[in-house]
């Protein structure tokens, strides 16, 4: 057989502990390989160690059959491996060509000749059906273009195997399926394409072969086309998966949130929300569904005081908190899970216990007459890993210690079991595998079923509809329409996505399929 | 590779560039001709030589602990309080003053002075930790300038005070720190009662960080202001306070050395450099109470030793002060040897 790539029992210890155990995957010239795992199995620091980034400390690396050592990054660039990074190593405010030659810039006489690259660029781009603009700059172009770029800079330095870390994790549903169309096309012109991913989908939809790991343990390959998702989830998860969220239907009561008419601008005075207006009952969860940067991030900080409204109100439990000071408006009965957990949600140097005190430190009994009970905070602390299920080694391990999925157990824990009337769950499950998101999205649920409001913002088709009772639509800082997930497609939510109304949406997903039924009879 | 914990980080970084600085050092004498072992045996001598050295060298350490504590007490809360020195000779010339133009019975007057200088360098913190909160002006920037703006208006002070001399009076017994019995009992050096106050305010930074809540939320600010902001706690307020805590400790620094040490003040030609040498103490110590008393020690007993390396060994001054830069200089360098261990060993946790 011929493998361009062979990773023959490789290991990679961190101390004592195993982060790959004997792991062996091979992948063959014009194939899509995926590499299946959940967060902390171990695919990163695999890809790392082909990569260049880490040293094995056994096994080898053949490429095209011959031994090699990747010392550095710029070893396996020369052995024509190419990384597309899962958060883009892009200069903002330099151009399509300037950022592809960065590093590798032809030049004449010290003169960077840009001309001669945006042709090359462009020729590249049209080999592959790569759609872009070499002379836009990157922070006029839509994230899915900016990914186009990643897998152009790779190709311009000559790559033949290409690796994508989660590439998907921030496309919209159009973008993601242009995006596997590239993928077949760069194979059917004899690339070959390790795709590090938890999303099942998109592995069936694909790859052709499946490398399962699970603990740093290589689990096994499979074809894909002899398997099925929920197989492969079993192989990753060591155990039976629900896929489907199991919930009844939803009882909705008297209004916790209402927003009207709000406007807010960013910090350079330009307008995000543009007369939003949005209400979430008690024992419903309402998704808002969106691309990112369509004004979700200033809708949970202007009802969370982190930013200033300019216009419009906004009440909880009845209670105008437009332009309150976040504290009082937590105090109104809100929880929140925020988008970033590393940036908001958590202070990474501060312990378990420390970090499970954060939003209630100034209340008795955590603390009283300006003096902290560390002890108090540590069994509070202690009750919340029990009942949140916080992987840690103890209360007094630091946050920065645990894994994504244990930090994020950690800050609905927090929220949760401070009993709010309102829930705003940013980007829940962000990075997290289908055992953490299983878990989350039934916490979520329970609030629900106990009366809570829950907002739902998320960038997730899949969870937005499996998850929300109504879903709003944003679009440039107002909501387009508001669905019922039983009563849309995927096809309607994502046009709506793009801005379209409701009633135009629903018009083309049917005429498109008419149209497909027609071509169908032909 | 076992990942290193803390506490070995901790204890490693500064012996390692101590004995870096002092093995430089001691190239540095042979280079010039001098006995480096001859030159560490004075500075020994100098140190821990006989009572009266260190009692000497104790008195020096005082003021170190207090910029160390005023240095490290910001930085804690996210803070880079350069101003250390000006906070410290505003400190001491509040408390000549009191010491001197008031006179009241010991047990009122004494506190009234250590008060009055704590107060001075708090406000002299609270400028730029205002301007810092409210227009987002970089503390580094304004506090560099309050050490000039002290520097000059402390010696306009003193010149008026004292009629157009260049130093106050004496200040009264009532407000001294000076003690018979700790002279007596080191050989009539110098040591005072300051040493104590220093130590009482390693505890109360330790209470402050450890215990109350406000050092929660210092702490907090000081880690990630983003999830301070996010948690409901105002990063301005803390900013002000930080800043004015931290100010107090550096005030106080200065009263060491107008109640104890001098008695009185002179006007000064250029800065005093503890407060400088504060920022270093701080860093050696991890911004760690604990760690700032063993900064002080270090840096206290070097500047007070290194004074018996020209008289006992004939080093030369210009080549002592090089090899107590050196040491200070391998002190920074363990900073930047300690951000790399931590480095790599965060990386290997997050994986």
């Amino acid at each position: 057989m011929d493998y361009v790539i062979e990773m023959l029992d490789v290991s990679k210890k961190f101390g004592n502990f195993y982060a790959n155990d004997h792991i062996t995957l091979q992948l063959e010239k014009g194939e899509i390989h995926a590499l299946l795992g959940e967060n902390g199995a171990g695919k990163s620091t695999l890809m790392n160690v082909l990569f260049g980034l880490y040293q094995p400390d056994g096994g080898e690396i053949r490429v095209h059959g011959e031994k090699v050592a990747i010392t550095d990054p710029n070893v396996a660039n020369d052995l024509g491996i190419g990384m597309v990074h899962q958060h883009f190593m892009l200069v903002e405010n330099l151009t399509v060509t300037e950022n592809i030659i960065l590093g590798s810039e032809p030049t004449k006489s010290g003169i960077i000749n840009i001309k001669d690259s945006a042709k090359k660029v462009a020729e590249i781009s049209k080999m592959y059906g790569l759609d872009v603009d070499p002379y836009a700059k990157i922070e006029d172009i839509s994230v899915g273009m900016q990914q186009r770029v990643e897998i152009l800079k790779t190709l311009y330095r000559g790559a033949d195997i290409l690796i994508f870390d989660e590439p998907t994790a921030s496309l919209t549903p159009q973008e993601i399926d242009e995006l596997l169309n590239i993928m077949k096309k760069l194979v059917a012109e004899g690339k070959s394409i390790i795709l590090i991913t938890h999303k099942l989908a998109e592995i069936m939809n694909v790859s052709d072969k499946v490398t399962v790991i699970r603990k740093g343990k290589g689990i096994g390959t499979v074809i894909t086309s002899e398997t099925n998702p929920e197989e492969l989830a079993t192989l990753m998860v060591g155990r039976q998966v629900t896929f489907k969220t199991e919930k009844g239907p939803s009882y909705p009561t008297e209004e916790v949130l209402k927003i009207e008419n709000l406007q807010v601008n960013d910090y350079r005075g330009v307008a995000k929300l543009k007369g939003l207006n949005l209400s979430v009952r008690r024992g419903e969860i309402v998704g808002i569904a969106g691309i990112d940067g369509n004004g979700q991030s200033e809708l949970i900080e202007a009802i969370t005081g982190l930013t200033k409204v300019k216009s419009g109100k906004i009440f909880i439990n009845n209670e105008d908190v437009t332009n309150k000071k976040p504290r009082k408006i937590t105090e109104t009965g809100i929880g929140h899970i925020p988008q970033d957990r590393h940036k908001h949600g958590l202070i990474l140097d501060f312990s378990v216990a420390y970090n499970t005190a954060l939003q209630s430190y100034y209340h008795e009994p955590l603390s009283k007459g300006g003096i902290m009970n560390y002890k108090v905070i540590n069994e509070k602390a202690g009750e919340l890993i029990k009942e949140y299920d916080v992987r840690t080694q103890g209360t007094h391990e630091l946050a920065r210690a645990l894994s994504g999925g244990n930090q994020q157990k950690l800050i609905i824990g927090r929220e949760i079991m401070r009993n709010p009337d309102l829930l705003i769950a940013a980007l829940p499950t962000r990075g997290l595998d289908v055992g953490a998101i299983e878990f989350i999205h039934r916490r979520l649920i329970e609030q629900r079923d106990s009366g809570k409001a829950v907002l739902l913002i998320t960038f997730e088709l899949d969870e937005v509809m499996n998850v929300s009772d109504k879903i709003a639509v944003i679009y440039d800082g107002t909501i387009v329409g508001t669905v019922i997930p039983q009563e849309t497609t995927e096809q309607a939510l994502g046009l709506m996505m793009a801005g379209h109304s409701k009633d135009v949406a629903e018009k083309k997903v049917l005429a498109a399929e008419k149209d497909g039924d027609e071509h169908h009879v032909e | 590779m076992n990942i290193m914990s803390n506490r070995m980080i901790n204890i490693l970084v500064p012996v390692i560039s101590i004995l870096l600085g002092l093995l430089v050092g001691a190239v540095v004498m042979l280079i010039s001709d001098y006995n480096p072992i001859t030159g560490y045996i004075a500075l020994w001598n100098g140190i821990f030589g006989d009572s009266y050295a260190i009692g000497e060298t104790i008195r020096q350490i005082s003021p170190y602990l207090l910029a160390g504590l005023a240095v490290a007490f910001a930085f804690r809360s996210g803070l880079f309080n350069i101003g250390v020195e000006g906070q410290l000779i505003v400190g001491w010339f509040a408390a000549a003053y009191v010491g001197m133009a008031f006179d009241l019975p010991k047990i009122i007057h004494l506190p009234f002075a250590l008060i009055a200088a704590a107060v001075a360098g708090a406000l002299w913190g609270l400028v730029p930790g205002i301007l810092k909160a409210t227009l987002k002006v970089h503390e580094v920037i304004v506090t560099i300038m309050m050490n000039y703006i002290a520097l000059h208006v402390v010696n306009a002070l003193i010149k008026t005070l004292s009629g157009g001399g260049f130093k106050l009076e004496r200040i009264h017994e009532s407000a001294s720190l000076r003690s018979e019995f700790l002279s007596n009992l080191t050989d009539y050096s110098t040591l005072h009662y300051g040493i104590f106050v220093a130590l009482a305010m390693v505890v109360v930074m330790w209470f402050i960080l450890e215990k109350t809540k406000t050092g929660y939320e210092l702490k907090s600010v000081g880690y990630n202001d983003h999830a301070a902001r996010y948690a409901g706690m105002s990063a301005n307020k803390n900013i002000v306070l930080a800043m004015v805590i931290s100010g107090a400790f550096a005030g106080l620094g200065g009263a060491m050395e107008a109640l104890g040490t001098f008695g009185n003040m002179s006007s000064m030609g250029g800065f005093t450099g503890i407060g400088f040498d504060g920022i270093a103490v701080a860093l050696l110590g991890a911004n760690t109470p604990l760690g700032v008393i063993f900064g002080a020690t270090l840096f206290g007993s070097l500047k007070y030793g290194a004074n018996n390396m020209p008289n006992e060994a004939g080093i030369p001054v210009e080549i002592v002060s090089i090899i107590i830069a050196l040491v200070i200089f391998f002190v920074a360098c363990g900073y930047i040897i300690r951000v790399g261990l931590i480095r790599l060993r965060n990386k290997k946790e997050a994986k």
